[in-house]
């Protein structure tokens, strides 16, 4: 190395000579350009930019210039500095990023052997359907009123107008609670939740009862011995058929679909009078299946309707019976099998699969609601 | 009811072109459901009247067989045996000369049998003689159909003879329309629907011969349980005499056997008017005919031939020898018709429908005649039925009129008043007071309508017409439901879902959401199911509601816990193949109430009183909602990526500890010894006081007994404790964000601490800096002294205000092994 140049006579330093830095600076990009892996450039870096290396000696000759020269030198030797550095920056990023790269394509895996890790929880489809339809008659500003399946014979039958001899009573195959007289049954319907919402609730009552009933059925593809209803009962000042009727559109609207219709035919059931069965319009035909042997619909096996449920105008005596004057109050109640229901919607063709609890009929499901 | 559609028309002019489908349809529009509509008999092709000329009998083969010769007419016969054909036969029950049924060649029978002319027996058999199975026309093989002597012409179409390609309506009847339990009922009703004639049969009756001879007495006890009793007595009747062809075909169709002209005409005349008809043999009566209540101990055997010890308040009708018959209900052998009876006595009563229906209960007897009684008979029909019946018996039985006996109550002359507005009140829409007035006197009403208030006075076959309301329901049912427009009523604003209901969906999401899979099972259960589940004989499970008419002997009682169904649900699951099944089930339970001797019946006049009420709900067990839960298997999948372990004990408890958790509820944990749980591997799980329910591994006596597979887990809750405990408005906790200090300690204690205590008691000693403690590790074994543990715990403190200095924990951490240590002997480990 030159000693310091306090003399200011011109010395002539060949390492900070033009071409000598440019063929320096060139030859670190090309040792640059060059490397192909991180290792290598670690190694190019230290050759080109390390303290033993051309550049640096060069710089530390800048001191033995002359103050008037020292200027350019320096600033030549930055420049030749920089050039080096900003190619290894490039260079660094460029290698890093094509290590990172081969490194996620050495980790990839078979996205395809995914298989299920946890076992799927769900919920039965009565359980949702109960929901379901629960919260179509609370957005109506409906209540959820329940009740017990033990039941007094009294809200089960005398009060809905089903005195002890009525014919009705052996119409419903009823289970009896040991003794036959000790006045309690398998409540038969859902009907006497509306005889408690009736005698506890004030007036007037919009309420929707689901719930599990039971008939002496031997279980078979289309019976079951318990199976699950869900009744709605109005009680107001002016209440008419055409409500009734309406009610039924806009539940049979919010479950099947927009358009779905319902159709009353005359039936008889002891706590209402009129009486109708409901039929639902097949929401999946919707009726261009009958007399078309071309196109049959399974759903409603081409009838264009299906049956659904029962309902009528609450009957005045169930009224008397439970304190509401019927010159006053009128009302009405409908009432649907849930089964069914899902039977027709889901196209599920066997009642036993909803009542034996096989872990795939219900999975198919989910957490449903 | 099965409608004949022919029948139909004798009374109502429908149209000609109308099928069997559209009568259906008609009765469908007025309430009445038309189950099915079939076509007697599916014959196609040609059955004629044949006249069997010869009969060769043909003996060499295995079973007897016959070449008949049948006339069948000039224009069918054979070309080579003019108005003749040549039948090989295998009946044996006719004789040369009887008029037969003759399907020809080419003709079609039910089942698509297709008779064809072929060689049989060595001759040519052209065609068939046919009998009632073979035709469709019952089950009648015994032979073949032979028609009366002179009752059709040789040659002649059997199909009208015989009523074959008529169609027949399943009618379905609700209970209150007994009057349509008839041809007459049902007429009506299909005429008021197609807006035609309606020819009632009760109006079509000749009068009655003279009457020559001794009419039996009749007589009335109970003059409520039977307001009317007809007896008409027939002399010098034909036993032998056969039932015509008419009566037969008719009774066939609506599903009834014929057995003898008196029987045939007493159902025919049933079938036709909705009277129930009883005929007796007159010479085994002595004295007066009574209705009457039975004396106690009395006996009859009845038609069935069961011997019935009767109850005091059965009805009966009498003579002087005893009971002859349940009244409305089932005749008695005694007097019964056989075929030597000449004198014929017919009964036509009106009778009480609860006395009939309780006696049909009662004896278990439900009959073609306590089906009417009981759902209501036309008050004023029994004479005219009877004398129908009389009439039949006289013109095919020979009979001669002997006279008519009757005693009566007159029925009081109710009058309903009736305000025409009600109808639009109750319907939502407008009828014209003339159209009202129309169709309640289309179905038979009276009325006077000069007032506001009308006077109705209803018809005598319409006994369930009683009271405004069911004028209205005729008026909108007859107008069509279908005129009744829509409109949707406005409820006041709702509350929404209670908190309890609200809880009730998010506990099965909860539990769906850890895997665990809804089931919905019956609540019936067996002594044997608790039996298997080891529950102890005074175990509050075995306080049951039981059943009075189970469906099955083995489950005559309802569930007082979900794990018989859980048990069944799982094993069903895993002989189907499936090893890993997590059942879980929301449901109520019963508990018997200890009975009371008074039932209690409030009348249904009015409200009952609060009293009343309170005691009707005493009355119902006591029904909490439970959460059961059975689980086999993993909860986790094994795979190629590993495998997972069986569900454990602890799965069970922690999913309980985790729904509580998730309800905001705090709950402790304590070792238990339950049925049917292993008596090692059983959690109470409690909320202060209150038990929640239990969790853990099932006993391996009773894996054994119901045939889980071994180590299967289970928990049960009750969810209506839960409720009650639940917070539904937690508060927000406070997040401080000091840094955390994690300090590490391992305690070696006895084995018979429970770490739910020691962690309780370092959760008090370390204060208020604690934040979070959990056991992460129990390790036994050496160094560790024998019969002892090493616990270690993780603890993380935090302060809300500062940075805690490691004096503050270190002293923290020694003031929580002090007090295990005082507390329970732990020594902390170095």
């Amino acid at each position: 190395m030159s000693a310091p140049n306090k003399s200011f006579d011109p010395v002539e330093v060949s390492t900070l000579a033009p071409v000598y830095l440019d063929q320096q600076v060139t030859a670190a990009l090309d040792a640059i350009a060059n490397a192909s892996d991180l290792d290598e450039l670690k190694a190019v870096r230290l050759l080109h930019t390390g303290d033993r290396s051309p550049l640096a000696l060069a710089n530390r000759e800048i001191g033995a210039l002359p103050p008037a020269a020292k200027a350019e030198a320096g600033k030549r030797m930055g420049q030749a500095r920089g050039a080096v550095n900003q190619a290894l920056e490039v260079k660094t990023a460029e290698l890093e990023a094509k290590r990172d790269e081969q490194i996620l394509l050495t980790e990839t895996v078979d996205v395809t052997a995914v298989s299920e890790l946890s076992l799927r929880g769900s919920r039965h489809p009565l359980t949702t359907i109960q929901e379901q339809i629960t919260d179509v008659f609370l957005a109506l500003g409906y209540e959820l009123a329940e009740g017990p399946e033990i039941e007094a014979e009294w809200f089960n039958f005398d009060a809905l107008n089903i005195a002890p001899n009525h014919p009705a009573r052996t119409m419903q195959d009823t289970f009896f609670v040991e003794h036959e007289d000790s006045g309690l049954v398998l409540r038969t319907h859902t009907s006497p939740v509306q005889i408690r919402s009736m005698l506890n609730r004030e007036l007037p009552i919009y309420v929707v009862c689901p719930g599990r009933v039971f008939r002496t059925d031997e279980l078979d593809a289309t019976h079951s011995p318990v199976f699950h209803q869900v009744e709605a009962l109005v009680i107001d000042k002016g209440i008419t058929m055409a409500d009734l009727k309406g009610t039924l559109d806009h539940f049979a609207q919010t479950m099947f679909g927009a358009g779905i219709v319902t159709r009353l035919r005359p039936s008889y059931f002891p706590f209402t009078e009129p009486s109708a069965e409901v039929d639902l319009q097949c929401f999946a035909c919707r009726g261009a299946s009958v007399d078309n042997p071309s196109a049959p619909c399974r759903t409603c096996r081409s009838e264009g309707w299906i049956e659904w449920g029962g309902c009528g105008m609450v009957n005045p005596k169930v009224l008397v019976a439970c304190g509401i004057d019927p010159d006053v109050y009128t009302g009405f109640a409908f009432g649907m099998g849930l089964e069914r229901t899902l039977m027709f919607r889901h196209g599920i063709t066997d009642m036993r699969d909803m009542v034996e609890g096989d872990i795939r009929f219900t999975r198919a499901f989910g957490l449903g609601g | 009811m099965r409608v004949p559609v022919s029948w139909l028309r004798d009374y109502v002019a429908l149209p000609n072109e109308m099928s069997g489908r559209d009568v259906a349809a008609l009765l469908l529009s007025v309430g009445f459901e038309v189950e099915g509509v079939e076509t007697v008999g599916d014959v196609r092709g040609q059955l004629v009247v044949g006249r069997v000329q010869s009969i060769e009998e043909l003996t060499e083969f295995k079973k007897p067989i016959r070449w008949c010769q049948v006339e069948v007419g000039q224009a069918l016969g054979a070309a080579e045996t003019p108005g003749i054909r040549g039948i090989v036969c295998g009946a044996r029950n006719f004789s040369e000369g009887d008029l037969v049924v003759v399907a020809l060649s080419g003709t079609t029978l039910p089942g698509d049998f297709t008779i064809a002319t072929r060689e049989t027996y060595g001759h040519i058999s052209d065609g068939m003689l046919c009998s009632a199975r073979e035709l469709g026309l019952g089950d009648d093989h015994s032979g073949i159909i032979i028609l009366d002597a002179g009752s059709a012409e040789v040659g002649a179409d059997a199909f009208p003879i015989l009523g074959l390609g008529d169609e027949v309506l399943e009618v379905a009847v609700t209970p209150d329309r007994g009057y349509a339990l008839s041809l007459r009922g049902i007429a009506r009703e299909a005429a008021i629907a197609a807006g035609v004639e309606f020819a009632d049969p009760a109006d079509q009756l000749a009068d009655l011969p003279v009457a020559t001879g001794d009419a039996l007495q009749a007589a009335s006890s109970d003059k409520a349980a039977c307001d009317l009793l007809v007896l008409r007595t027939l002399a010098n009747f034909d036993p032998s005499a056969p039932t015509p062809g008419f009566i037969k075909s008719r009774l066939a169709a609506v599903g009834v056997r014929s057995i003898s002209l008196a029987v045939d005409v007493t159902n025919y005349v049933m079938f036709e008017l909705g009277q129930p008809l009883h005929a007796f043999d007159a010479d085994k009566i002595s004295g007066a005919i009574t209705a009457r209540r039975a004396n106690a101990g009395e006996t009859l055997e009845t038609l069935d031939h069961v011997s019935r010890t009767l109850d005091p308040d059965d009805l009966v009708i009498a003579d002087d020898s005893g009971a002859l018959s349940l009244a409305g209900t089932m005749g008695g052998s005694s007097s019964e018709i056989s075929d030597t009876t000449t004198r014929i006595v017919i009964e036509a009563a009106h009778f009480d429908s609860v006395v009939v229906a309780r006696m049909s209960r009662r004896h278990k007897l439900s009959s073609e005649s306590s089906r009417r009684f009981e759902r209501g008979v036309d008050r004023m029909i029994p004479p005219v039925a009877s004398a129908r019946a009389a009439q039949l018996l006289i013109e095919h039985g020979g009979a001669t009129y002997a006279g008519t006996t009757a005693v009566e109550t007159a029925p009081d002359a109710e009058l309903i008043a009736f305000d025409p507005q009600l109808t639009a009140r109750i319907s939502g829409h407008t009828y014209e007071n003339e159209n009202i007035a129309n169709i309640l006197r289309s179905l038979g009403c009276e009325l006077n309508d000069a007032d506001s208030t009308w006077q109705v006075k209803a018809p005598s076959w319409r006994p369930d017409l009683s009271s405004p309301i069911d004028l209205v329901e005729e008026v909108i049912r007859i107008d069509g439901y279908d005129k009744v427009p829509t409109s949707l009523p406005t409820a006041p604003n709702g509350r929404g879902l209670t908190d309890a209901q609200k809880l009730r969906r998010r506990v099965g999401v909860f539990l769906a959401g850890r895997g665990l899979v809804e089931v919905r099972n019956y609540p019936f259960m067996g002594e044997n199911e608790l039996n298997d589940l080891s529950i102890a004989s005074d175990d509050v499970r075995r306080n049951t509601v039981k059943l009075a008419n189970p469906l099955s002997d083995e489950q005559p009682l309802m569930r007082s816990t979900l794990l018989p169904g859980l048990v069944s649900a799982v094993n069903r699951n895993t002989s189907r193949g499936f090893s890993d099944v997590p059942l879980f089930e929301i449901a109520s339970v019963s508990f018997a109430v200890a009975s009371s001797s008074e039932v209690p019946r409030p009348s249904v006049l009015a409200k009952p009183n609060q009293d009343e009420i309170a005691k009707l709900q005493a009355l119902v067990p006591n029904q909490p909602t439970h959460i059961g839960a059975v689980i086999t298997g993993a909860i986790q999948t094994s795979g190629w990526w590993g495998s997972s372990p069986a569900a454990t004990w602890r799965d069970a408890i922690e999913i309980v500890l985790a729904l509580a958790t998730e309800l905001g509820i705090q709950v402790q944990v304590q070792p238990s010894d339950v049925a049917p749980w292993h008596p090692g591997r059983c959690a109470l799980i409690k909320s202060g006081d209150v038990v929640i329910g239990l969790a853990g591994e099932l006993s391996p006596r009773v894996t054994a007994a119901t045939g889980l597979p071994t180590r299967s887990v289970a928990f049960e809750i009750n969810l209506d404790e839960l409720m009650a405990l639940a917070n539904t408005t937690p508060a927000a906790p406070q997040i401080w964000t000091y840094p955390v200090a994690k300090e590490d300690i391992a305690l070696v204690v006895a084995n018979d601490i429970a770490v739910a205590d020691l962690l309780a008691c370092i959760t008090e000693a370390a204060g208020e800096l604690l934040e979070d403690v959990k056991l992460f590790d129990i390790y036994t074994g050496s160094p560790i002294p024998e019969g002892h543990q090493s616990l270690a715990f993780a603890l993380r403190f935090r302060s809300s205000d500062r940075t805690l200095s490691a004096d503050e924990v270190a002293s923290a951490r020694t003031a929580a092994v002090l007090a295990a240590s005082n507390k329970f002997g732990a020594v902390l480990r170095g």
